[in-house]
């Protein structure tokens, strides 16, 4: 175990409490010590390291709920470790890992060798979601209790719409059993067949097949009418349309228990940014209109959306240079999504302590974890963030072993400076 | 240079240069710059009607003629096109073979560019791959067709059709009828003639007509006697037939007897109107047979025929380009 830090001269946002302000923060053993909001300590021990923050943001760590690497099976895309070491440039501390590799993740010797794996990174705390149905098929369902015993945190079959309604009803009712929420991205999967654009006078001058933005609302009433029959919990993977964002407002006030993410890319981009069929602007769901994403945006200032995810989708070149239809939907997102998410803040659109809930006390209620909070005993997983430095992301330059950045020659403001997991240093920026 | 046909010295050596690396898309051409390509593609036409068919404007050139999708008419239009000027030509019909193998289109097209190519024409099944490769390789791109987007000579080659029939195209009244939403040649064509200032319409059923077309720079119809009540140019678009297994349309039937181009309906149109598809028909489907072969009225013909001279003013002016820059 490292030697204790103490924070000095840190601006403190603890979503949990409410506090951003000044402040220093004390760890040891792996977890936070102390907590002074206001001054910094005095009388420290010897053998206390001590950081000056200069007035940089002191957080929790990001935990990021939708992460996917390409191990098993694909680690030429990214493999856990270069997920991990790319998490902490991030000030990513937590992610899950997504059960669609190859083997799916979709039995308990996956889910047991995908954490073993975790075991021995440092960089990062890896978690892992298993599918809802085999071979996220849609048909059968998974091994869901086994998985749980084995450490699954949710269940999802990804990208893969459980188009099969009594299927879904059964998944969410037995996963429920075992208090496993299931992770469904709501579309209509008939609608939406092969479509690669959202619907729209852009789309069909590009030529490019496309389904309609209320594809999401009709697939997301069903999800939550489920949700409500079954007593199940749903994570709303990935919200991204006006229209389906009222359907969620709906359902949460008849009490249905549904927990909604947005990625980083739909609050970041609109439909428009696919022209010239830029493929790293080629996403599942699709990039929607501004009007789309201006709702988003404002739902999750409401807190209608809870969590923002990076939906971290690695893809190489050899299936990313291709045509705009053929190539794979994604984009990293790990490095990009903090400083993303800061433009809100910055633009003054949406308080930095609800921002910052969004990525960290939000997902660990969700979770059931104990971080995502700086509150004396939760862990030491830390991110320390210069909020204003200025950075312009270059693909090239990211950690992660895939470079396919929607963010790429963006210009944003905040740069990670260091991330800590369990008190320990994962990543120092310059 | 032994100039042969009359005009094309003269249109070739005029001061403004055609500023394009490749030809990608009909948004891409300004209104003097599609005058310019209709001016030299007439004299073309004038050139293909003689004996001595050959110019020496593309000498030591090589034309690589890359095609992912078959197409015999439009290859071998290229083709002529290329022999006319004096290029070296060379087809490869890629089809699905090398796909099956692994190689990505940028590999193919990266391994023609080291043979050297001066243009490369091709087409693709999906739309922006023209655009992709003419970001990857270091000879011209002529797009032939890509996916749902574009068919940029097609449409230049129906512009110069209607103007050598009516003598302009600004002013004239087109409607473009049938499956707009899977055709390239109906977003060129409307592109294109936004610009050199005609009306245009689109008539199709809801189902085959894309989300937003009216803010295209067209008026939508859905009733082909409304959309082609007065136009100077009636152009119908071929109905693939495997679209009767998506719910597009009911039958081929049905389609004829609403959005089926037949003599009757053909009343509505102004007097003069001349009809026009980019081939090939299905007769009896989109278009009447004794429509599309009344010479009176039909431009189909005139279009193949335009289809090379309109091909050769493209390859004139990028290999022009290409001139410029030696």
């Amino acid at each position: 175990m490292s030697h204790p830090l103490a924070f000095h001269n840190a601006r403190l946002v603890d979503p949990d409490s409410g506090h951003d302000g000044p402040g220093a923060l004390l760890v040891a053993d792996g977890l936070i010590a102390e907590v002074s909001k206001g001054s910094d300590f005095n009388n420290l021990a010897a053998d206390v390291e001590i950081i000056d923050c200069g007035g940089a943001m002191l957080a929790p760590g990001l935990i990021d709920l939708r992460v996917k690497t390409g191990e098993p099976g694909a680690e030429t895309r990214e493999t856990l470790q270069s997920a991990a070491l790319a998490a902490a440039a991030g000030g990513v501390t937590t992610f899950v890992v997504q059960p669609d590799t190859h083997p799916a993740v979709d039995e308990p010797s996956v889910v047991d060798f995908i954490l073993r794996r975790a075991r021995d990174i440092d960089a990062a705390r890896i978690l892992c979601a298993g599918a809802a149905t085999r071979g996220l098929r849609g048909e059968q369902m998974a091994e869901i209790g086994l998985m749980a015993e084995a450490g699954c945190v949710y269940v999802t079959d990804v990208d893969r719409p459980i188009v099969d309604s009594r299927v879904m009803r059964r998944v969410m009712a037995y996963a429920n059993t075992f208090d496993l929420a299931v992770a469904h991205r709501p579309g209509d999967a008939w609608l939406s067949k092969g479509a690669v654009a959202t619907e729209g006078a852009f789309a069909a001058h590009l030529g490019l097949p496309s389904a309609p933005a209320v594809a999401e609302l009709i697939g997301l009433e069903r999800d939550l009418a489920l949700a409500g029959l079954t007593g199940a919990r749903l994570l709303v993977d990935q919200i991204t349309t006006a229209g389906a964002l009222e359907a969620l407002a709906r359902g949460k006030a008849r009490g249905v228990r549904a927990t909604a993410t947005a990625s980083i890319n739909h609050l970041s981009f609109n439909e428009l940014d696919i022209g010239d069929y830029r493929t790293f602007a080629r996403l599942d769901p699709p990039l929607r209109s501004e009007d789309d994403r201006q709702a988003l945006i404002e739902a999750l200032a409401a807190g209608l959306v809870d969590i923002v995810v990076s939906a971290h989708a690695p893809a190489p070149p050899e299936e990313k240079r291709l045509p705009f239809d053929e190539a794979a939907p994604g984009g990293v997102g790990l490095e990009t999504l903090l400083p993303a998410l800061l433009a809100f803040h910055h633009d003054e659109r949406i308080a930095l302590i609800d921002l910052i809930r969004a990525v960290t006390l939000a997902p660990a209620r969700f979770l059931g974890l104990p971080g995502g909070r700086l509150a004396v005993g939760a862990p030491a997983d830390l991110v320390l963030c210069d909020l204003d430095a200025p950075v312009v992301i270059d693909a090239d330059r990211l950690v992660s072993k895939s470079k396919n950045s929607p963010f790429d020659g963006r210009r944003l403001q905040g740069r990670v400076l260091r991330t800590i997991v369990g008190g320990s240093t994962t990543y120092a920026g310059a | 240079m032994t100039v042969i046909a009359p005009g094309i010295e003269e249109v070739r050596d005029r001061t403004f240069p055609f500023p394009h690396r490749h030809f990608l898309s009909a948004l891409d051409l300004n209104i003097v710059e599609a005058g310019q390509l209709l001016d030299l593609a007439d004299g073309f036409v004038a050139l293909n009607r003689q004996t001595n068919k050959k110019l020496d404007l593309l000498k030591g050139r090589t034309l690589m003629n890359l095609f992912f999708e078959n197409s015999t008419r439009t290859q071998a239009s290229f083709e002529l096109a290329g022999k006319r000027l004096g290029a070296d030509v060379m087809n490869m019909s890629v089809g699905s073979s090398s796909v099956a193998k692994g190689e990505t289109l940028i590999d193919t097209a990266v391994t023609l560019n080291a043979m050297q190519p001066d243009l490369l024409v091709v087409r693709h099944g999906s739309s922006g791959a023209a655009a992709l490769l003419a970001q990857k390789v270091g000879c011209s791109v002529i797009n032939a067709g890509d996916g749902q987007h574009e068919h940029p000579t097609q449409a230049l080659l129906d512009a110069l059709s209607m103007r050598r029939a009516f003598g302009a195209v600004a002013g004239l009244t087109v409607a473009i009828c049938g499956d707009v939403l899977h055709s390239r040649v109906a977003r060129s064509n409307v592109n294109l003639l936004n610009v050199l200032g005609a009306n245009v319409r689109l008539v199709g059923p809801p189902t085959l007509m894309p989300a937003g077309a009216e803010r295209w720079g067209a008026e939508v119809f859905h009733d082909l006697e409304a959309g082609i009540a007065g136009a100077d140019v009636v152009m119908m678009l071929r109905l693939q037939l495997e679209r009767m297994q998506g719910a597009l349309v009911p039958s081929t039937r049905e389609y004829f007897r609403f959005w089926g181009l037949d003599r009757e309906k053909l009343k509505a149109a102004s007097d003069g109107v001349r009809v026009m598809h980019p081939g090939p028909m299905n007769r009896g489907v989109e278009i009447d047979s004794d429509v599309a072969d009344d010479p009176a009225i039909s431009l189909i013909q005139d279009q193949v025929e335009m289809g090379v001279a309109a091909r050769m003013a493209v390859l004139a002016s990028l290999s022009a380009r290409l001139d410029n820059h030696r």
